[in-house]
């Protein structure tokens, strides 16, 4: 049941991470800030396939946290997490294109290392 | 908008960002080690567990985090914004060991540090990479 739990918490999150990603950088950067700017938005985002994807496969995760949370202690469920951002980073350049630089490589690592010992 | 403009508007949406995560995941360990154990395939238990006050308010934090979060996706790259914004569990820690007076050992003293590191190493990088540009434009005004 844990292994399932953790494979629910980690393979939608990072499908949704990435479909959020994807369906944002298609939109484009938001400027308007006002409150119709931001309604807006709103409907924009009902009608982009990518979010209305991405933010299911969030919820599924985030549910399956939140039931990994309550049968297993946090040393255990937040690592999980942290392991996820390696894999995600490296999708990002792949599929996203995005110019991942050394930078992002170490810190990306040393944040997941960083996650995991504070579980420890 | 200009590359400096953008990176202080980075700057401020992160903290956004990270301080609904912060706050929010506080208020659901709080609230679900009040509720006990959820775990089911129906919703109810999750429905009965958000009428909690913790609960609801940890939730209500929560969508005001991935909304944050999704406006600093509309420029920000995907692997800048998953760095930057888990500098909330070093601050989890901190506040935790501030305010709380948990015990913080020197691993987990270590994992702050690197988490620090770490955000401040990708902070130096320019927080958009990539560009797509809009299926359709329509409305939106983001195109300068």
């Amino acid at each position: 049941m844990i292994a399932l739990l953790v494979a629910l918490v980690v393979i939608p999150g990072t499908i949704g991470d990435l479909l959020n990603s994807y369906g944002m950088k298609r939109h484009g950067e938001v400027a308007d800030w006002s409150p119709r700017g931001l309604l807006r938005l709103a409907l924009q985002l009902v009608r982009n396939p990518y979010i209305m994807a991405g933010i299911p496969a969030m919820a599924i995760s985030f549910f399956a946290l939140m039931s990994l949370i309550s049968v297993s202690n946090l040393s255990f469920a937040i690592p999980i997490t942290a392991s996820s951002y390696i894999v995600e980073t490296a999708l990002a350049k792949w599929l996203l294109g995005e110019d991942v630089d050394w930078h992002r490589w170490v810190g990306t690592t040393l944040v997941a290392i960083g996650v995991a010992l504070l579980s420890i | 908008m200009s590359k400096h403009g953008l990176i202080w508007k980075t700057a401020i949406v992160s903290i956004v960002v990270i301080a609904t995560n912060v706050i929010g995941n506080y208020a659901l360990k709080v609230g679900l080690d009040q509720v006990g154990t959820v775990q089911s395939w129906s919703p109810l238990p999750y429905i009965r567990a958000f009428a909690h006050p913790w609960v609801a308010f940890g939730v209500t934090c929560m969508f005001a985090w991935l909304v944050s979060r999704l406006l600093l996706l509309s420029w920000a790259d995907l692997s800048y914004v998953l760095p930057i914004t888990s500098f909330s569990y070093a601050l989890s820690a901190i506040a935790g060991a501030l305010y709380l007076h948990e015990k913080v050992t020197s691993l987990q003293w270590a994992g702050i540090g690197a988490i620090t590191v770490g955000t401040g190493l990708v902070a130096l990088t320019f927080p958009e990479t990539v560009v797509l540009a809009p299926p359709d434009t329509g409305e939106t005004e983001s195109e300068e």
